[in-house]
Parts: structure tokens; C-alpha cells; sequence
């Protein structure tokens, strides 16, 4: 029972990075109808700003600051430089453009930094707050729910409540009547592409500690994982997303708790071709219906 | 106010505007008929930049439109909707009108536009938490007429209002651009299938036909000479 309860709450600690990550792959599929399969190695290379800016200055969270202002940029670059020009004949071209992009930047990381792992210091300690015998939340699960709820709750707010919310979201839905209405649809898609890609960031820097270490292929397998969430969530939606990431977390988390972490890379492709198998549209895919 | 000048267009190929001429004072409704193909929606989407012209002039208000982007022009004044009610279907009827006063800077008067367009249509009022897709289709051309008015246009470029609506409420609508014309001297470029239901309310009456303007007359002369409609609009 102690087992399955850790079990427990470690599978929703790496969801909740997989839930963040989910929900930038969902910002960027919505605004440009393209699986960001950049994402992982952008979200590294924001990691590494914060690595150096950390070893610079000695601070955590200027590092992180620095790491979060660099994915808006990387986001918004890669956007404007890249992806914008990538012609939409075939959804199959900005998927081999993607894949060139992880290419391109893991290997401008491998010759700046070196293809070794580099610890990466934690702001808050690893180890369980025991209650009761039973070695449950660490403060930096709590710092990891903590700050993807952030982002999570932030996100929600900026795309309902506000009028660049309601700018992106028609953007995404219908470009063209967009523009008719005064609207910089360009921009939008920059500023989403900014967006996902400083979420993504975040769920590198939480996550990134845990594992092996920084190292420009870091955020592969986590990747996966997410798409995975995306999947599950219906690539569209944003709730979906973050549902899925927390159940792909559970589920990783016991499959390497019970059959040994081994399993769980094969895990979380198998995962992901079944979901993509029996539920190809996703379980939480929102309305299909069209303007007429 | 709108100066259309041997305007020239298409979508690579072969142009499907070739010299079209037309112009339309302050507080003017012209209707723009003519067959599928003849190049109507050509013509608005040219005007509102969705379309590039490779030759001819459009001017409003004196300047040139030509080269402003599509999202600047209805800044200038000009509102186009488009054809199928190009409402935003998964945002909701208040989430579509705000949408239209969005880029205005006098925040205060597009929240005035946007109660008076609930004024003009209260079934939208009635409505307003309902996403666009749950709406009847003469709701959705209330919603996507009502969203142009939000952002206070002196110009309306409209692509078949009365597609797939009852007559009675292509009647109210066609009302309804006379009362907007009565009372804030609104113009309108109005691009129709229905011919009696947009002569019914146009001042001037333009036929297209293969992408050029063949006759441009008072929508009464239109109406009453039987050898014009015989030949180009078939009753």
C-alpha cells in the first residue's frame, strides 16, 4: 500500500510535466495545425540558458526567469524564421521541418556544452515528507504542482478572460473571418508559438532535475510522454491535455514501479500507439462542427 | 467613397476580374447580381485585400487600398462579411460580437456598438452564452451582420445575406440595411443571388457577367426593363 501510494504520487508529479508539456503541444497545434516535434529540444536549449545563467549568477531563479524568457523567444523566432515559411501543401512538410529543427538545435547544444550530463541543482529538496512512516510529497512535488497549476491556471485565464485569449482562439478557429475583423492573426500565431514554447521550457526546467540530467537529447523520452497526453486529450483541447498528462504519469509511474523502470520508455510508446490505435480522435476532442 | 478602377484579379491563371469599374457614394446601396462564376465574391474579397489585384485601382475615401492588409481595412471604415455567415462557430454569440470592436481604440463606444447591436437584434441577446454553431442560419447572418456593426463601419461589403434563409428573413434583413442607411448613411455593396430581394433595397444595380461589369443602372430601370433581366438575370 506505502508502495502504491508513492507510486501515486510520483506518477502525478511527472503528469503534472507532462500535463504542461502536453498543453504547449495543444497551443501550437490549434494556432497552426502542426505537431511541434521541436518542442523537446527547444524546451532543452531554454534549460541550458538556465544552467549557464544559474552557474553565472548563483541564483535558481534567475536561471529560471532567464529559461522562460529564452522559450518566449525561441518560441516566437522559430516561428517568424522557420516554421511561417514552411509550405502547408502537405501536413508531412512541417513535420520533416520539426524533425530537422531537433537535429539542428541538439546538435548546436552537443558542440556548445558537450554530449555529458550536467546535474542540475534543485530549488527545493527531493526528499519525502514522511507521514506516518509513509515517505510521501516532497517540496519539490509540491513546487512542481505548484508551478504547473500556475501556468495551467494562467493559460485558462489569458484565453478566456482576456481579449488576446479571444484574439488566439478566433485566429485558430477561422483565420481568414479573423482578419476581415481587424485581427493581426500573424502575430497571434507568433505570440502562441512564444507561448507554448515558455511552458514548455517550464515543464523542462521541473523536470529535467529528476531525471539523468541536462543533456541536449533530455527531453526525449518526455516528449513522447506528452504527445501521448496530447493524444489522449484530443491534440485540441487544452483540459484534455492536462488530464492526459496526469494519466500518463499514473500510468508510467506504476508500470515502473510494478514491472521496473525498464518497461517504462516501451511503455509510454506502446501507450501512445494504442491510443492512437482505438481512439485516434482523442477522448476529450471538443466540437467538430464547422461553420457552415 | 468607394473608386473601383479597371481592376484586375484572380487567383493565379486566368483573371476572374477583368476590368471591373464601379463606385459607390456615401449612404448608397448597390446591388453587384449576375451568375455563379460572374466574379462577385472575386470583387469583395479584392476590396477587402483577401485577394491581390494584378491591375486597376481601388480607392477609399481618396486613398489607395491596394497593399493595406486585410486586417487594417476594416479600420479604415470598410466591413466585409463574407459569404456563409463567417461567424466564428466554436466562440459564443457575445464572444463573436466583441471580437468585431476589438481593435478599436475608444474601448467606451465599442461597448456602446455592441448594446445597440444587441438593441437591433434581441434574439442575440437571448443567446449571447450560446456558441455560434447553435444557432439557426438566420441567427448566424443577424451574428455576422450585427459583429461588422460593432466595429462602426461607414461601408458594408455583404456576400449573400439571404443564402439559405427563409424569404421573411431575408425581407428583415434587407429592411434592416435601409433602416442602417436611414438613420447613419451607411453604404452598402451588396452581392446577391436573390435579385428581387436585393433590388428591392439597392439604389444602383450592377451585373457581372465572366468577371466584367455589363450593365451598371438605377436598381428601378433593372427592375422594370424586361430585356435586361431576360437576358442577364434569367426571370
Amino acid at each position: 500500500m506505502d508502495r502504491f501510494i508513492f507510486l501515486t504520487v510520483d506518477g502525478l508529479s511527472k503528469g503534472a510535466v507532462f500535463a504542461a508539456f502536453a498543453l504547449a503541444i495543444v497551443l501550437i497545434w490549434r494556432g497552426a495545425r502542426i505537431v511541434n516535434f521541436a518542442q523537446g529540444a527547444m524546451a532543452v536549449a531554454a534549460v541550458y540558458v538556465a544552467y549557464s545563467v544559474t552557474g553565472a549568477t548563483g541564483s535558481y531563479w534567475i536561471g529560471f526567469t532567464a529559461a522562460l524568457v529564452s522559450g518566449l523567444v525561441f518560441g516566437a523566432v522559430i516561428e517568424r524564421v522557420v516554421m511561417r515559411h514552411v509550405s502547408h501543401t502537405s501536413p508531412l512538410n512541417s513535420v520533416i521541418v520539426a524533425l530537422g529543427l531537433v537535429l539542428l538545435i541538439q546538435a548546436i547544444l552537443g558542440m556548445i556544452y558537450g554530449n555529458e550530463f550536467y546535474p542540475i541543482q534543485t530549488p527545493f529538496s527531493r526528499t519525502g515528507i514522511s507521514v506516518g512512516g509513509v515517505s510521501l510529497l516532497s517540496r519539490y512535488d509540491i513546487y512542481v504542482f505548484l508551478a504547473v497549476g500556475a501556468i495551467v491556471v494562467g493559460l485558462a485565464f489569458l484565453f478566456t478572460r482576456t481579449p488576446a485569449g479571444l484574439r488566439m482562439r478566433s485566429s485558430a478557429f477561422a483565420p481568414e473571418v479573423s482578419r476581415l475583423l481587424g485581427v493581426n492573426v500573424a502575430g497571434m500565431l507568433t505570440l502562441g508559438w512564444a507561448l507554448a514554447a515558455a511552458a514548455g521550457a517550464l515543464a523542462g526546467l521541473l523536470v529535467i532535475p529528476t531525471e539523468l540530467g541536462l543533456h541536449p537529447n533530455a527531453m526525449d523520452l518526455v516528449f513522447v510522454s506528452s504527445f501521448t497526453a496530447a493524444v489522449v486529450g484530443g491534440l485540441d483541447s487544452p483540459p484534455g491535455a492536462v488530464i492526459g498528462g496526469l494519466a500518463v504519469g499514473l500510468v508510467l509511474s506504476y508500470i515502473s514501479g510494478y514491472l521496473g523502470s525498464d518497461a517504462t520508455p516501451l511503455a509510454a510508446l506502446a501507450l501512445l500507439l494504442a491510443v492512437l490505435l482505438i481512439r485516434p480522435g482523442g477522448l476529450f476532442s471538443g466540437v467538430k462542427t464547422r461553420h457552415v | 467613397m468607394l473608386e473601383i478602377e479597371g481592376l484586375v484579379a484572380g487567383y493565379g491563371g486566368a483573371p476572374v476580374l477583368k476590368e471591373v469599374d464601379l463606385s459607390i457614394a456615401e449612404g448608397q446601396i448597390v446591388a453587384v447580381l449576375g451568375a455563379n462564376g460572374a466574379g462577385k465574391t472575386t470583387l469583395l474579397r479584392t476590396v477587402s485585400g483577401l485577394v491581390r489585384p494584378t491591375a486597376g485601382r481601388i480607392t477609399f475615401d481618396g486613398a489607395d487600398l491596394r497593399g493595406v492588409p486585410v486586417e487594417q481595412v476594416v479600420q479604415r471604415g470598410l466591413a466585409h462579411v463574407p459569404e456563409g455567415r463567417g461567424i466564428v462557430a466554436e466562440l459564443t454569440v457575445d464572444e463573436n460580437l466583441r471580437l468585431g470592436g476589438l481593435w478599436r481604440k475608444d474601448r467606451a463606444d465599442a461597448k456602446r456598438a455592441l448594446n445597440e447591436v444587441y438593441d437591433l437584434f434581441p434574439a442575440l441577446g437571448e443567446r449571447r452564452r450560446l456558441a455560434g454553431h447553435q444557432l439557426s442560419g438566420g441567427e448566424r447572418q443577424m451574428l455576422a451582420l450585427g459583429r461588422a456593426l460593432v466595429a462602426r463601419p461607414r461601408m458594408l461589403l455583404l456576400d449573400e445575406p439571404s443564402l439559405g434563409l427563409a424569404p421573411r428573413v431575408t425581407a428583415q434583413i434587407m429592411q434592416l440595411l435601409r433602416q442602417l442607411r436611414e438613420a447613419s448613411g451607411l453604404a452598402v455593396l451588396l452581392v446577391e443571388q436573390n435579385v428581387r430581394s436585393a433590388l428591392s433595397v439597392a439604389d444602383m444595380g450592377t451585373v457581372m457577367s465572366l468577371g466584367r461589369v455589363v450593365v451598371s443602372t438605377h436598381a428601378d430601370a433593372l427592375r422594370d426593363d424586361v430585356d435586361l433581366r431576360h437576358a442577364y438575370l434569367g426571370f
